[in-house]
């Protein structure tokens, strides 16, 4: 047996080890990437269905459960810029990926939510009543938290201003500190308050410390204790993609044709 | 250094317990405990990554150059937490989501590192595959009582169903909300050290 201790035989050994498990690892990264992809759709129209309050934290729920509730609900494609509808596909739409490509994304001002690239096109979720009324907008919302960038979304009622719920569907927070946006009591806090106030500017805000009930303190939010960091990551997501940046040219849109 | 094989399995549940003995794997037994479904699907994956990792580590046990062992079992425990990672998203994607980072926190869980160094480096595969399941057995079973008594205390629910009705949803049963709070886990588990070091005096630690 070659001798244990010699430098060349650990040399070998080393690299044999990294590409053994190398190979195990990303054997099993891609073959279980397809289901994992169909989890990740699954679990952000899950994310949906909460903001619009279709569903409830927790609440065990199958495939063809979540499809049929998600019938009132129609993806929409818009043109960030100008808030027009724009055709499109929305079941492989990435934001994500269209924001990274300098052709359809255009640099960012300097932002608090450090949003570096805008996607030219955005998809969102418009939610209908019987008569086919608009009764609730989601709208996708992403800044950097503490860790890592939090992606969620932020339902508004018809008025463009009043919050109907919102659900974060992936982010890196410490788990019981600004891990604490997926708390349902938390969330609970949302419904009811206010986006914009009278002039129209965003106004919203995950405070220090305790707001009153919606109606005391419309545009304020409870602050997740231990989490600063996240809580003004929060905040800042939502001035940048209520603003002129993000949804406003849309938001504008509905608010003319409402009139 | 002789070790009977029932020895290797059952020694981890009472006389050498991880958890309560060793006092290793606090972290996660404190996260993972409020809820038995969490809890259960936490226990597999390390009695999973426990096992794979002691009998790999067991089977180089001879190869390995002893200047890098402390990495190699690290490479070796990485990779497998790393697979299970990637299977629990790809099978049990809700419950993946609720135990976050501390499923990827398995490495750094000091009885799987542990065991690897102190028995898989010195004893033959077969008896490193059972002390790998009675050292996950015995972790699974202090987490698995303190699940039980957090969540039937703290949400009136077991494994999701509700045993005691709350006062929430019209029935009598006011939840302990401290019960959900990561200080209730050090609670339950200081119980549980307690309780086997009065049955077994002999794990009592001397003064001095």
């Amino acid at each position: 047996m070659a001798n244990r201790q010699a430098t060349g035989y650990t040399l070998l050994f080393a690299t044999a080890i990294c590409i053994v498990c190398g190979i195990l690892v990303s054997s099993f990264a891609v073959s279980l990437e397809d289901l994992q992809d169909e989890n990740i759709a699954l679990d952000k129209q899950k994310r949906v269905l909460e903001a619009v309050g279709l569903l409830q934290p927790g609440e065990p729920i199958d495939e063809a459960e979540v499809a049929e509730r998600f019938a009132p609900i129609e993806p929409v494609l818009i043109d960030l810029a100008s808030g027009e509808a724009v055709d499109g596909d929305t079941a492989t739409f990435d934001q994500q990926r269209r924001a990274r490509n300098p052709d359809t994304s255009t640099e960012a001002p300097d932002n608090l939510a450090r949003v570096k690239r805008i996607p030219d096109r955005a998809l969102l979720y418009e939610m209908r009543g019987d008569g086919g009324e608009l009764e609730t907008i989601v709208l996708p919302i992403e800044g950097l938290g503490l860790w890592g960038t939090l992606y969620g979304f932020l339902a508004l009622d018809a008025d463009t201003t009043t919050v109907h719920g919102i659900t974060y569907y992936q982010h890196k927070e410490t788990p019981g500190l600004g891990g604490e946006v997926d708390n349902p009591s938390w969330k609970e806090k949302w419904p009811g308050r206010r986006a914009f106030d009278d002039e129209g500017e965003v106004r919203l805000a995950v405070i220090k410390g305790f707001a009153g009930s919606a109606e005391e303190d419309p545009y304020e939010v409870d602050g997740l204790a231990g989490a600063t960091i996240t809580s003004n990551g929060v905040t800042n997501m939502l001035e940048f993609w209520l603003g002129e940046n993000g949804f406003e040219p849309y938001l504008n849109r509905i608010r003319a044709e409402a009139n | 250094m002789a070790v009977k094989k029932s020895e290797a399995a059952l020694d981890p549940l009472f006389n050498n317990n991880p958890i309560a003995l060793q006092v290793l794997g606090i972290c996660s037994a404190l996260a993972v405990t409020t809820k038995m479904e969490t809890s259960v699907v936490m226990c597999a994956a390390v009695i999973a990554v426990l096992t794979l990792s002691n009998l790999t580590i067991s089977l180089l046990r001879h190869q390995i150059p002893n200047s890098i062992r402390i990495i190699v079992q690290l490479t070796v425990i990485a990779s497998l937490v790393i697979v299970t990672d990637q299977i629990l998203k790809a099978y049990v994607f809700e419950i993946s989501k609720q135990l976050s980072v501390f499923v990827g926190l398995i490495i750094t869980n000091c009885i799987i590192m542990g065991r690897a160094e102190a028995f898989a480096m010195q004893n033959p595969p077969s008896l490193a595959i059972l002390d790998g399941i009675g050292n996950g057995i015995g972790y699974s079973a202090i987490l698995m009582v303190t699940a039980f008594l957090r969540e039937l205390f703290g949400s009136g629910k077991l494994y999701g169903y509700s045993v005691l009705p709350t006062v929430s949803e019209g029935g009598w049963y006011l939840p302990n909300g401290l019960m959900l709070l990561s200080p209730a886990a050090f609670f339950i588990i200081g119980g549980l050290i307690w309780a086997l070091r009065v049955y077994k005096p002999a794990q009592v630690e001397m003064d001095g």
